[in-house]
């Protein structure tokens, strides 16, 4: 079928009211069987309903270049952090090296269940509206399976300019036999999947799916069983870069699922406030695609506005900290995994490294944090290519203190690495945001049950954030 | 001209500004909604030519044709000096005098 252009008061809402039943007719998934009377819904039910235990995501996994990527300790990078700890502090950091999965990045995990589910249930094809590592890993996984793949990108700016990393995201998806649609900027990109899944057919690969969550269950599986194996312990904390919630949710689970039930949660992202995610202005002013608060904290706040009815990326119900780290730092530090532990991976996903490098300086030196995950690196992600984009775009590149950076003005990298520091955000204003849709609301007791899981706090608490 | 079934990549405009959401920041909303896609070129056409394209996937689509058998583009950039200096800071934090 071919696209028809209808001016956006027809088409737009037509295709808008018929949401949620391209979504179900997409996913094999029926919402509404899991939803409570009042505003919550069951949640475990939901991702335990979907006919994969832990040892079959493993099999899936294992069939397909997935999982059991190597977990290496930063021996220099630890040492280097702990130059500016106190006596006796600087945790040891480990790495899990999650750029060794088919495709480059751990998206492979979610893309792995979501493939694996559309065979099974005789889609012809997979839609992903992704311009992240996320695209390459479905469109790899498709291939293997015979799938047809393709990949919705939110790409270009009004002037026709693209960020780099998202051009080689592009080119990968490519590689691996998919369609490619490059969109310029704006929340319009929902419609324009709701429509391909409509003409198409094919099954919504979405990173908010139960798929798209329990692939990564099996990386804090490995995380908590390879540091107890090596060490005769958990980790004491575990770093994961947060955009959409579901690389922490997922992980988050996984390690309580291991037994790793006291292992501290940290969220990272990278800062960019100020930067607007549907300006065509702020576009290309960013030096980071994902992985920031532009996805992070909405998205912890507001996990539902995702493209599926519910999220299964629920980060706060799991969220111990939140540590942001600025642009300037995350290229420090990409530069550091490379000339000091001699690997060179994507900027992106160094993005928690960062934040782990001064996160290990407040907890004691036996005390171990694990980064977790690594992504490919190559043309347009890469340092080179995303600070050279950044000065075209008259973005200006200091050395300082990073923490004084602004973003879509300047990035500043640490002029020694003293001055690399994450900032936190406080966990209770996250969850106010969260409660703000329902200020005005009468709540029962079940509704208070429901929001006591999603927030991780009592409903004491919560009746205090709510006044 | 562009041979029928040479691989090429079209511009459409999916909506204009005043088609698009509301609740856009101001200066989205006063750019229209784009979309590129390549695939094969169903007749010989000019570039900037209204065209239907067959995608791989087999989708057929139309929109006004903006090049030919198109090239990846995207490399490592200008040189950056800025991360000579970077190095050079890590380096010497790291190793210090041991450095020299």
């Amino acid at each position: 079928m071919t696209f028809m252009v209808i001016k956006m008061s027809n088409s737009y809402e037509i295709l808008m009211a018929r949401r949620n039943e391209i979504m179900k007719k997409s996913v094999g998934i029926d919402y509404d069987k899991y939803e409570y009377k009042g505003i919550g819904f069951d949640y475990e039910k939901m991702m335990s309903d979907q006919g994969y235990d832990l040892d079959t995501i493993i099999e899936i996994q294992q069939a397909n270049m997935v999982g059991k990527t190597p977990l290496v300790e930063l021996k220099n990078i630890t040492e280097y952090a702990r130059k500016y700890a106190k006596e006796g502090y600087g945790a040891r950091i480990f790495l899990k090296d999650e750029a060794a999965n088919l495709s480059g990045s751990f998206k492979a995990r979610r893309a792995a269940l979501s493939v694996h589910k559309a065979k099974e249930l005789g889609y012809k094809g997979v839609i992903a509206a992704t311009s992240g590592n996320y695209g390459a890993a479905v469109a790899a996984l498709a291939a293997k399976a015979g799938l047809k793949c393709i990949i919705v990108q939110e790409c270009f700016d009004s002037k026709n300019i693209s960020q780099p990393e998202i051009l080689e995201k592009a080119r990968k998806c490519e590689a691996f036999g998919a369609e490619v649609i490059q969109l310029s900027v704006g929340p319009e990109l929902f419609y324009m999947f709701l429509k391909l899944l409509d003409d198409t057919g094919y099954f919504n690969a979405s990173l908010y799916s139960p798929y798209g969550i329990k692939g990564i269950e099996t990386l804090g599986h490995e995380i908590a069983n390879d540091i107890f194996e090596k060490e005769g312990k958990f980790p004491e904390a575990v770093v994961i870069t947060n955009a959409g919630g579901g690389n922490l949710t997922g992980t988050a689970r996984g390690l309580k699922d291991a037994g790793a039930i006291d292992t501290h949660i940290i969220a990272a992202s990278v800062d960019l406030h100020g930067l607007h995610m549907a300006s065509d202005n702020d576009f290309n002013k960013k030096s980071f695609t994902t992985g920031h608060t532009g996805f992070g904290i909405p998205f912890s706040t507001f996990p539902d506005r995702s493209d599926v009815p519910r999220s299964a990326g629920r980060p706060l119900r799991y969220m111990d900290r939140y540590a942001l780290v600025n642009q300037g730092s995350v290229f420090f530090m990409t530069e550091a995994l490379a000339i000091l532990e001699g690997m060179e991976r994507g900027p992106a996903g160094n993005t928690s490294l960062a934040a782990a490098f001064s996160l290990a300086q407040e907890m004691k030196k036996d005390e171990i944090i694990v980064v977790q995950e690594t992504e490919y690196t190559g043309a347009g992600k890469h340092l080179l290519p995303q600070i050279s984009f950044a000065k075209k775009n008259g973005i200006c590149i200091k050395f300082g203190n990073p923490l004084d950076e602004i973003p879509g003005e300047n990035i500043i990298f640490p002029k020694d690495g003293s001055l690399l520091k994450h900032k936190e955000i406080n966990i209770d204003d996250m969850r106010k945001s969260y409660l703000k849709r329902y200020k005005d609301k009468e709540l029962n007791l079940a509704d208070f049950q429901y929001l006591s899981d999603e927030l991780k706090i009592g409903i004491k608490h919560i009746k205090e954030l709510l006044k | 001209m562009i041979d029928k079934g040479t691989y090429v990549r079209i511009r459409k405009t999916i909506f204009k500004p005043e088609e698009r959401s509301s609740n856009l920041p101001v200066e989205t909303s006063k750019v229209p909604f784009k979309m590129w896609v390549k695939g094969y070129l169903g007749e010989d056409s000019d570039l900037f030519d209204i065209v239907t394209i067959e995608t791989i996937t087999g989708r057929k689509e139309t929109g006004r044709l903006k090049e030919a058998n198109p090239p990846y583009k995207h490399n490592y950039g200008e040189f950056v000096p800025e991360i000579l200096e970077l190095r050079k800071t890590i380096l010497n934090d790291f190793y210090g005098d041991k450095n020299e």
